[in-house]
């Protein structure tokens, strides 16, 4: 059991010291918050700034406002379709990686399979190298000999795999917190476990679901290295490639459209972030957790 | 786990055989060869409308392409050529399609930095023209237009291997505005290292302004090796490989050195600048706001920095402001070759994927690529060295900068080695570069790269000293 | 909302290193058939796009090999050479110690603690206060890092820079004069979320009654979090360490901002095994890296499970 093991002194604190020492707490927190917004805030700025700017720079300031930096965006043949694919890229790794993780997590958490969490360790810290550019021959030739160069669905599996440790990793710990009470009582009314799964589990354990779901999104989104080298030409290339491609021969960067495709590239993120959190709860509520 | 092997493979293969199926393209049975009547070609770049080098994609998209295929049709062909766009970083450009061809795949047409091709080749990702083409890769007519030292970018151990586009060559910039305030002619021209010293030391007079800005260090990447580093060196009659041995810390090196540390060491340079990772654009954009005196550049640096159409750091009155001279060797007659005036040189090249289907045509594509109607095509207005003497003599007469580069410059010039280690090499040079900029002195920054190298290029026995 | 069984004196056990014993095993009568069966789908994509690239680049590290050039076409079996190189390399070292102190830094002291204190400030708090401010963090997490590095060369530029404008102090090279300081808080800005939801979902198991006693007993903050908050959440945070350490050891984004430099003073390993792979082609000598790197974590993971896992009582 853990306990305060108070000194006799403070025991017999007064109550109005306690409440002095709450005032300034709370003003303390109030402080502390703001100056954690505004940590958070700041670095923003420019993104807010730079898309609407006559003539961006690398500083953040009042812009000259236009919309003309969007309407260069327009003219980029390659701009707007490279966020419909970063979306098939992304819906698609995130789907599997949620399906998956999901299954196998629940398995893990219900059924003792002897060196389980030796296993789970060993694929987490192999997903740590296969991320880096030393696998990337062994990608390349995994996927050429599977015949996936230049299939999306190559690029998804690939990611897949590479993200399936970790998700599994956190949903196994959601899991273990869920109170098995209602999967027995399914049980005995004759639910199969798949129905179990569906109908039960999925809806407790749904704001992890969600979290990984958005942690898999924000982790495809901003690949550039996978897509790069399996795809072959901007048609299927998601934003997070068309990204380096505005800059110009001697490798400077194009800010105007730089910024405004920074800002665009972020909003679908943003966006489902907020979409995702109203809906589905976006917190490790009750999860990772032993 | 409780899976078998056997069942573990069973699913492996189920799996293999459906993504297999997924993915499998239907392969057409025509017959490949010389006289194919349906023939299908891909050109790759790292060029991308409305991005990298977006001119040269859209040539490809709305000239080349469309001409070859009438063209092709006129001699009963159906040809289908379609164009891959890249765009990004060249070393990942270059990852892509070492990645491509090493699994004989990619583009039929593509076009590579001229550095390139000596370790593609050396990796078998590349061979000789007449060996993928036949007989008509030398028979073309091409080639007289093509000076010897330029086609010398798309040869390897003697035989040619691709196609230049054009090239390019080195000269100090400077700011004339500047130098009548420091009390320096507009018709500037040193002739000796000492000379831009000078010079320097009296631009620094003036308030704000950095006298000299001479690229060092490794965030500025491979614009330290070629616009700073080897200039000086070939300026000092040294070479970065010769008689097959890579150069240490040998006198030339040691030269090279103590030219940074005059600049950087003497108040004359900003080292900072040299460390930042935006560096050389910002070193653009001081430039182009009168606040660098001397600058070293490629003549990209006209074409594509101070460009008052649309470079990334116009100047408006580029034509009146910006004066040029020609790099000087440490001494008059100090530079290789006994010269008294050195520059360095790259550039593209565009070669043949020797696993093309349709060899002979791809040639026949490459060498529509590189036509004098092509290429002045390409140019769309713009001036900038070509490969083809017809073309130049053409569209350079109008540009001031770019026919001195083209008489004067390029007649002196100096190309890097093609070989796989020399990037590495290259990052040596750059940190040799930043150790001086950076305060250490000449000697220790020198044995310090001496032992890079010798670890980079295999022991000492191929270092020269 | 989830409902957690909270078991306040549960202890950590010895049986499996982190995650601890099911609830209540096989409530839903999946059997080790079907267990399997579930487990299949994320094996054999791991099996596939995990393991045999890894295993395939562990064999290149003992190898020569080289993305282009003769090396490529011939490529020799070196045995250990190329770790013997990279343990007897200054660079190699010094990029240890740079990941360690980043590590530290970021992950450790930065977005744990930060991710922590942030967690303990909002806990029970609800309103628009804590929403804007969970909004913001959590957009920093998941911005696409080639965006959130130009953010921050556009937050910490020495000329223009919005820092260097605010503080009034022009010509502050901040990622040039402390590019590790530079990029330990920009990793600490760019991973707390994690961290913070973490702990807020952890701090749901304290018993807010628990902490009002203390309080009440006049417990000052650090020894509420010392006998209250930390006895509870000590799985929690063995998980957020292990998690965040691994991903921050493997982070590539600094390149974006600092390239490494100046002079390789921010050069992590993430950053040296691109710069030897990528740029310099050694395909083989960066497996090697990235082997090492493996084996790092591993050590690192140990050493977390020691010091955090295996408690069977608590002192």
């Amino acid at each position: 059991m853990s306990t305060v093991t108070p000194t006799a002194d403070e025991t017999r604190t007064e109550p109005s010291r306690v409440a002095v020492r709450d005032v300034l707490a709370r003003i303390g927190r109030y402080v502390f918050l703001c100056v954690v917004l505004a940590f958070f805030a700041l670095p923003l700025l420019w993104l807010a700034t730079a898309p609407f700017d006559d003539t961006p720079t690398i500083a953040a300031s009042l812009p000259q406002f236009t919309l003309d930096n969007f309407r260069a965006l327009l003219d980029n043949p390659y701009a707007m379709t490279s966020l419909l694919n970063s979306v098939w890229l992304a819906g698609g790794t995130a789907l599997l990686v949620v399906t998956f993780a999901a299954l196998a997590a629940y398995a893990l958490s219900r059924v003792r399979v002897p060196g389980r969490d030796a296993l789970l360790y060993g694929l987490l810290l192999l997903s740590s190298i296969v991320t880096g550019t030393a696998t990337m021959v062994p990608l390349f030739e995994l996927a050429f000999r599977l015949n996936l160069i230049d299939s999306r669905l190559g690029v998804i599996l690939i990611l897949t795999g590479g993200l399936l440790p970790a998700a599994i990793f956190i949903l196994k710990d959601f899991m273990d917190a869920t109170p098995t009470s209602y999967e027995e009582s399914a049980r005995v009314f004759g639910a199969s476990p798949l129905q179990i799964m569906r109908h039960i589990v999925v809806p407790v354990v749904r704001p992890g679901l969600a979290t990984v779901g958005v942690w898999a999104v924000a982790n495809v989104w901003g690949n550039f290295l996978v897509p790069f080298l399996l795809l072959r030409g901007p048609d299927k290339a998601p934003a997070a490639v068309i990204m380096y491609t505005l800059y110009t021969e001697g490798g400077q960067a194009d800010l105007r459209l730089l910024s405004t495709f920074s800002l665009l590239y972020s909003l679908p993120v943003a966006l489902m972030f907020v979409f995702v959190s109203s809906r589905y709860g976006f917190r490790f509520h009750g999860g990772i957790k032993r | 786990m409780s899976l078998t092997p056997k069942r573990v493979t069973g699913v492996l293969a189920a799996f293999t055989a459906v993504t297999l199926a997924a993915t499998a393209c239907g392969g057409s049975d025509e017959p490949a060869g010389k006289d194919a009547k349906n023939i299908t070609l891909t050109i790759s770049t790292n060029a991308i409308a409305g991005g990298k080098n977006s001119a040269s994609a859209e040539w490809i998209e709305k000239w080349v392409i469309p001409r070859f295929i009438e063209a092709q049709k006129a001699k009963g062909v159906t040809a289908k050529v379609s164009f891959v766009p890249s765009g990004v970083d060249d070393e990942q450009y270059k990852t892509k399609l070492a990645l491509d061809l090493r699994s004989k795949g990619g583009a039929d047409v593509m076009s590579v930095d001229g550095i390139w091709v000596g370790e593609f080749a050396q990796a078998g990702y590349l061979k000789p023209l007449s060996e993928v083409a036949g007989d008509q890769a030398d028979k073309w007519d091409g080639w007289s237009q093509i000076p010897e030292s330029v086609q010398g970018l798309g040869t390897f151990e003697d035989k040619k291997y691709g196609i230049p586009q054009g090239t390019d060559g080195r000269v100090l910039f400077f700011n004339k505005k500047l130098f009548a305030r420091a009390g320096l002619p507009a018709d500037w021209q040193p002739k000796s290292w000492q000379e831009i010293l000078d010079a320097g030391t009296k631009l620094k007079a003036l308030p704000g302004v950095t006298p000299i800005q001479i690229n060092a260090g490794t965030a500025m990447g491979e614009a330290t090796t070629m616009q700073g580093a080897l200039p000086l060196l070939v300026g000092a009659g040294g070479e970065i490989y010769k008689d097959n041995k890579w150069a240490g810390a040998n006198q030339q090196v040691k030269d090279m050195l103590d030219f940074y540390a005059k600049v950087y060491g003497g108040g004359l340079g900003d080292p900072k600048l040299q460390q930042e990772a935006k560096g050389r654009d910002k070193s653009f954009a001081e430039f182009a706001a009168g606040k660098i005196g001397i600058l070293a550049e490629g003549d990209y640096f006209w074409r594509g920095v101070v460009n008052p159409k649309d470079g990334v750091a116009k100047m408006p009155d580029r034509d009146t402001t910006v004066g040029w001279a020609m790099i000087p060797a440490k001494q008059p007659g100090a530079g290789i070759r006994g010269q008294d005036f050195v520059s360095m040189s790259g550039g593209g090249v565009d070669v043949l994927n020797p696993n093309s289907k349709f060899p002979a045509q791809a040639f026949e594509l490459l060498a529509f690529m590189h036509s004098a109607e092509a290429t002045k095509e390409q140019l769309a207005g713009a001036a900038r060295i070509t490969s083809r003497m017809d073309v130049n003599k053409e569209v350079l007469a109008g540009d001031p900068l770019l026919s001195f580069v083209a008489e004067k410059v390029l007649p002196l010039t100096a190309y890097r080695p093609p070989l796989a280690v020399y990037p590495q090499v290259s990052v040596a040079l750059q940190e040799a570069t930043a150790d001086v900029a950076s305060g250490k002195s000449v000697d220790e920054a020198a044995s310090a790269y001496q032992k890079k190298v010798e670890g980079i290029v295999g022991g000492p026995g191929n270092v020269s000293s | 909302m989830v409902q957690v069984t909270s078991r306040p004196d549960e202890t950590v056990e010895g049986a499996g290193p982190v995650t601890g014993p099911s609830p209540a095993p096989d409530a839903a009568g999946l059997g080790r058939a079907r267990a399997a069966g579930f487990l299949v789908p994320s094996m054999v994509l791991i099996l596939l796009f995990l393991v045999v690239p890894a295993a395939w680049t562990i064999y290149l590290g003992v190898t020569n090999y080289r993305l282009t050039g003769l090396a490529a076409a011939n490529p020799e079996v070196v045995g250990l050479e190329n770790y013997t190189r990279a343990l007897s390399d200054e660079r190699f070292r010094n990029s240890l110690v740079l990941t360690l102190q980043f590590v530290l830094g970021s992950a450790v002291i930065g977005q744990a603690c930060l991710g922590f204190a942030i967690a303990y400030a909002l806990r029970d708090r609800r309103g628009p206060l804590r929403r804007v401010v969970e909004a913001f963090i959590l957009l920093a997490w998941i911005l696409p890092s080639s965006v959130v590095a130009f953010l921050w060369i556009a937050l910490l530029d020495r000329d223009a820079g919005t820092l260097n404008a605010l503080l009034g102090m022009p010509g502050m090279a901040w990622l040039l004069d402390y590019p590790m300081l530079s990029i330990i808080i920009f990793n600490t800005w760019r991973g707390t979320a994690f961290s913070m939801m973490l702990y807020a979902a952890a701090l749901e198991n304290v018993p807010r009654s628990h902490l009002e006693t203390a309080r009440l007993a006049g417990a000052s903050t650090g020894q509420q979090l010392r006998d209250v908050v930390f006895p509870r959440i000590r799985g929690h945070v063995l998980t957020n360490l292990l998690l965040i350490s691994l991903w921050t050891f493997n982070d590539f984004s600094p390149f974006l901002i600092t390239a490494g430099g100046p002079e390789q003073r921010s050069e992590i390993l993430a950053v040296y095994v691109y710069k030897v792979a990528l740029s310099g082609g050694e395909l083989g000598f960066g497996a090697a890296i990235s082997f090492i790197m493996l084996l790092i974590n591993l050590v690192i993971a140990l050493i977390y499970l020691r010091m955090l896992g295996r408690r069977k009582e608590r002192a």
